[in-house]
């Protein structure tokens, strides 16, 4: 039997649990999703162990399925993600997000004198192909590369 | 190309910039005083490039149209801090095509985005300079008789120079074998030697260039800057190897021609200029020919 007041705060329903986040990124992946705009129920965890990552985060967002390209442009700071659907408390579907070949809106430009930095421009970049994610600005051609990688 | 910006080079196809040093061939055998009548051009300069806005503004008055504009942004609304898309969109109303000088980088391709006329990107900081290009290939064609199998020589800064990156791709189009003279500094970026390499084109690097000199139809100096070098050690040491004088022409293709974007500072020596192998005066007419060829093929009229 399953602790009722733990499933309280770790089960869902129905929803989307996102797995895989690393944990230094779990704000960016927020702030990328725009949960803190949701009225929906989320329950996000912190700093919990993984083999993989070192340290991992976990989101579960109730009553949310997210579309493919909603859940891509996470790639960019969370590779190794995996999602989760939950329908009534079981998983009926999981995959791993896709990096996309085009960024529109989220990141920004390292380039100081890129255009895109001094007025008020929707940003795009082609993802280069690679293991590490690298981005070149539509506008000024310049490579943006992961540690230089700025989520707006 | 009717209605097209013209924001890089790589706007382009090889079919296209043939076909527009054709007719900077025909502006320079007839000049046409007539062709822009009734047509307004707009010169957006944001910054200071007097050489590049006088050859724009000459080559539009030759064809007989008007220009609006301002010349440095100290002068305009956008000292009152107007964006750039809102005095673009203003201006488009006022002008059949826009030439903008920018010193931000990407500036020109926005501003092809918001702009309801076509706009001529006349250098969006070190960004882009497509005209460049294309006059330099007309004064390559115009010498050169072709601009298939040429042997070219690119010279000084080749990391930062956006000129010899932006002539490297258009001359890529016509099987050229490409020497690239740097101190290893300024080595040519390895991203312009990969996409050679796919096309399977030649090049070669070489720190001097006096041993090679004879082989080449094109040396295309750039200006090697103190600035670049993180140790001025390194600047004292090469600064003089990358200058051109008139003695190191002395068993070169009677063909070669010297190109330079100007302005020149010390990379090519006066006592070059009395060589008939001296071209970077008459490239700079050239811009003139150039310029109007790429005016002239967006609105339509040719």
């Amino acid at each position: 039997m399953r602790d009722v007041k733990q499933l309280s705060v770790s089960g869902i329903k129905n929803g989307t649990v996102i797995d895989h986040i690393p944990a230094k990124n779990l704000f960016k992946v927020i702030s990328i999703l725009g949960l803190e705009k949701f009225d929906n129920r989320i329950t996000f965890g912190t700093n919990l162990e993984s083999k993989k990552l070192g340290r991992k985060a976990i989101i579960k967002v109730a009553g949310k399925t997210f579309v493919d390209d909603d859940v891509n442009r996470i790639a960019l700071v969370a590779p190794e993600a995996k999602l989760n659907i939950i329908n009534n408390y079981k998983v009926v579907e999981k995959y791993n997000v896709e990096v996309p070949k085009e960024i529109i809106g989220i990141a920004r430009c390292v380039n100081p004198k890129c255009i895109t930095n001094h007025e008020q421009i929707i940003t795009r970049f082609t993802v280069i192909p690679g293991n590490e994610i690298a981005l070149k600005c539509r506008y000024c051609e310049k490579i943006t590369d992961q540690e230089h990688l700025n989520i707006r | 190309m009717k209605s097209r910006s013209l924001v890089s080079i790589n706007d382009y196809t090889k079919e296209e910039i043939l076909k527009i040093l054709n007719i900077a061939a025909e502006f320079e055998a007839k000049p046409e005083p007539e062709l822009l009548n009734g047509k307004v051009i707009s010169t957006l300069f944001y910054e200071p490039s007097t050489r590049t806005r006088l050859s724009f503004e000459s080559a539009v008055s030759r064809l007989g149209g008007r220009i609006v504009g301002f010349t440095d942004s100290s002068s305009s609304s956008v000292s009152k801090g107007e964006s750039l898309k809102d005095t673009i969109m203003t201006v488009s109303n006022y002008s059949d095509l826009i030439i903008l000088r920018h010193p931000l980088e990407g500036s020109a391709l926005y501003a092809s985005e918001v702009s309801r006329v076509p706009v001529v990107n006349a250098g969006d900081g070190a960004n882009q300079h497509p005209t460049q290009t294309l006059l330099d290939l007309y004064s390559i064609l115009k010498t050169q008789g072709t601009l298939e199998n040429l042997n070219i020589f690119l010279v000084g800064d080749l990391k930062y120079g956006r000129t010899v990156h932006s002539l490297l791709m258009a001359m890529s189009h016509f099987n050229t074998t490409f020497n690239f003279i740097s101190p290893k500094e300024l080595q040519m970026p390895d991203e312009y030697k990969l996409y050679l390499n796919e096309l399977g084109l030649k090049y070669y690097e070489h720190s001097d260039f006096t041993e090679i000199i004879s082989r080449a139809d094109i040396i295309y100096m750039t200006r090697v800057q103190r600035e670049r070098f993180s140790d001025p050690m390194e600047y004292e040491k090469v600064k003089n190897i990358y200058v051109l004088r008139y003695a190191m022409l002395e068993n070169t293709k009677a063909n070669l021609k010297i190109l330079h974007p100007l302005p020149r500072v010390n990379e090519i020596h006066q006592d070059v200029d009395k060589s008939e192998k001296a071209y970077y005066f008459t490239q700079a007419l050239n811009g003139v020919y150039t310029r109007q060829a790429i005016i002239a093929s967006i609105l339509g009229l040719k």
